[in-house]
């Protein structure tokens, strides 16, 4: 029975030849996730269940990256709880400030998700970790807390949606753009329950930044999950990093979806999701004329290196605007290391932004970047619902880090071509 | 069980930032959530909710985020129950879990009109509108989570199976 590379993965780890979708099963997991804001939740669910040890100590991690460093008193006793935790139960990994990054860019970087993997997380972008052909979805605190005792998770298996991508990319379009114009076109509802399944020509020769950044936003389609097929590149990224086996799996060429969508991708221009929906997403050229108050680049969504070079290309020998404040956060620890090897901090602090160590922070309103009433950002993030990154009555416009670098520069929304 | 209250409206795609801005999670204390329930969609909720109340909403209720923090602010904030045309994946689970009852039925959620009177059979899912006496059949819970709500949310049933495994 032919299956799509998410029925594979999720029927490997019901122990079952075939599964179908809409069929409910207990699943393995191979990894399990939250972070300081859904941890202290599961922590304290885990407990009431009344087991002696986590599943295996190797493949629980609760990473502080939403309100850390510490943001104020409180913060500090979730990532304490989080910290006491892992201590006590000898979690193998903790990552502690300095050593941490956001929780998606950290753990593909770690090799500890990989390809075949099925992970689940207390955050709702563990979908990233298709990017790498693995099978990984957001969950509550209470369902994460379930895992952690049984290393088991109820599923219902998801139907597919095939998404083709066929075409060569046009300068300055990334995979950010690719998932903004999807959203834009099936809406913020328009996977919901369901897998999103990445294919075709141009997916084939993207980067593995641009594949996790496409997954990532699957959410944002109300989807169960991303996914792309491992290939050579993804075995050229996992290879001597990840920390367990991995397995490959590829859809039957006949497996059945419930939808295909074709996309030339030579037709998408660099894209911008205007306030509050992801969905809101049209040209960059069609943004019309809108100030800003501040530039974010970093987050889960476009924190990774290639990220950050295409923003410090075109920020090399120029200035933010006098009117914009900018803000530059590197996914982890050892992209900060690499950035500063490369020169690129360099870049972004002689262009007159500022420089974060790793952390969430801005992107979902927490701290180091929150905006005022009627303040306009342009963020590389994945959310521009009202109040996400502040005052209710500010506003956040979805872009990739080439689009944002040029709106820095110009103190609106502009196109990269403009600076070039 | 019967649930009835008077009923709060809110549209499509409610997201989980509105329903509980992230800049409040800095604590999980359900009575200190249910202070800022559904703030950045109606700033004056919090006061006005009365508990046993009902929220109707439009389609995707509870998009965004996985904080489980929003569904424990609503039933903290003292709302029976959701109606909506369909929730997101996440908030549909956590919900369950943690013993929100919510009903997927899309004509009750297009014709319940706010501060109508809405009683619903828990068990059935029979939904019945008392100010225009219309009813409606919400969409039936997958068996596994009827089961879940048996044993009182998914720790219990985590718990018991546990227990059983202990012992044998
Ligand atoms: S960077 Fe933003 S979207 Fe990503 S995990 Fe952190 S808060 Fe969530």
């Amino acid at each position: 029975m032919p299956m799509t590379i998410t029925e594979k993965i999720l029927a490997n780890h019901a122990g079952k030849e075939h599964v179908v979708p809409g069929e409910l099963i207990n699943a393995r997991v191979d990894f399990v996730l939250a972070n300081d804001i859904t941890a202290p939740v599961a922590i304290r669910e885990f407990e009431k269940i009344g087991v002696a040890d986590v599943f295996d100590r190797e493949r629980v991690t609760l990473v502080p990256d939403h309100f850390t460093p510490n943001k104020d008193i409180k913060s500090a006793e979730q990532a304490l709880l989080v910290k006491n935790f892992s201590r006590q139960y000898g979690l193998t990994n903790y990552f502690e400030i300095g050593r941490m990054g956001i929780e998606h860019c950290l753990l593909p970087e770690q090799g500890l998700v990989g390809p075949g993997d099925l992970v689940i997380g207390a955050d709702s972008h563990t979908c990233t970790y298709g990017g790498l052909g693995a099978f990984s979805t957001g969950v509550g605190s209470t369902d994460l807390a379930a895992a952690m005792a049984l290393g088991e998770t109820w599923l219902k298996v998801p139907e597919s949606i095939k998404f083709e991508f066929t075409g060569e990319l046009q300068p300055w379009v990334s995979g950010k753009d690719l998932i903004l114009y999807t959203i834009g076109d099936i809406g913020v509802d328009g996977a919901l329950y369901r897998s999103m399944e990445f294919t075709g020509p141009a997916i084939e020769n993207l980067s593995i930044e641009s594949r996790l950044t496409m997954c990532n936003m699957a959410i944002e389609a109300g989807a169960k999950n991303g996914i792309v097929a491992p290939d050579a590149i993804t075995r050229a990224y996992v290879e001597g990093r990840c920390k367990r086996p991995y397995q490959f799996y590829q859809s039957d060429p006949d497996a059945s979806y419930v939808k295909v969508y074709q996309y030339d991708v030579s037709k998408i221009e660099p894209q911008v999701a205007i306030p509050h929906l992801p969905e809101n997403s049209r040209p960059v050229g069609a943004a019309g004329n809108v100030e800003i108050d501040q530039v974010v680049i970093g987050s889960c969504t476009n924190g990774r290196m290639e990220d950050l070079r295409v923003a410090a290309k075109l920020l090399q020998g120029k200035k933010v605007h006098k009117n914009v404040r900018m803000v530059i956060f590197p996914g982890t620890q050892e992209i900060y290391l690499q950035a500063l090897r490369e020169g690129l901090i360099e870049i972004f602090v002689m262009a007159g932004g500022a420089v974060s160590t790793p952390t969430c922070g801005p992107c979902l309103g927490g701290h180091m970047g929150i905006l005022a009433k009627g303040e306009r950002a342009v963020a590389t993030t994945n959310r521009n619902f009202v109040g996400r990154m502040g005052h209710p009555e500010s506003e956040v416009y979805l872009a990739n880090p080439a689009v944002a670098a040029a709106s820095a520069i110009l103190g609106r929304i502009a196109a990269p071509g403009e600076v070039e | 069980m019967e649930l009835q209250g008077r009923t709060w409206k809110f549209g499509s795609d409610v997201d989980t930032d509105a329903i509980i801005p992230a800049r409040y999670l800095n604590t999980s204390d359900p009575a200190e959530l249910a202070k800022h329930c559904m703030e950045d969609a109606d700033p004056a909720f919090p006061e006005k909710v009365k508990p046993g109340e009902i929220i109707v909403a439009g389609k995707n209720f509870g998009c965004g985020s996985s904080r489980e923090h929003a569904p424990i602010a609503i039933k903290a904030a003292g709302i029976s129950c959701i109606i909506a045309k369909t929730f997101a994946r996440i908030f549909y689970r956590n919900a369950f879990n943690i013993g929100l009852p919510i009903f997927e039925a899309p004509e009750a959620a297009e014709e319940i009109n706010e501060g109508d009177e809405v009683a619903v059979d828990a068990g059935t899912g029979i939904i019945t509108n008392k100010t225009t006496g219309k009813t409606y059949q919400a969409t039936p819970v997958p068996l596994f989570m009827q089961q879940i709500i048996a044993s009182g949310g998914l720790i219990n049933y985590v718990a018991e199976r546990v227990n059983k495994e202990c012992t044998k």
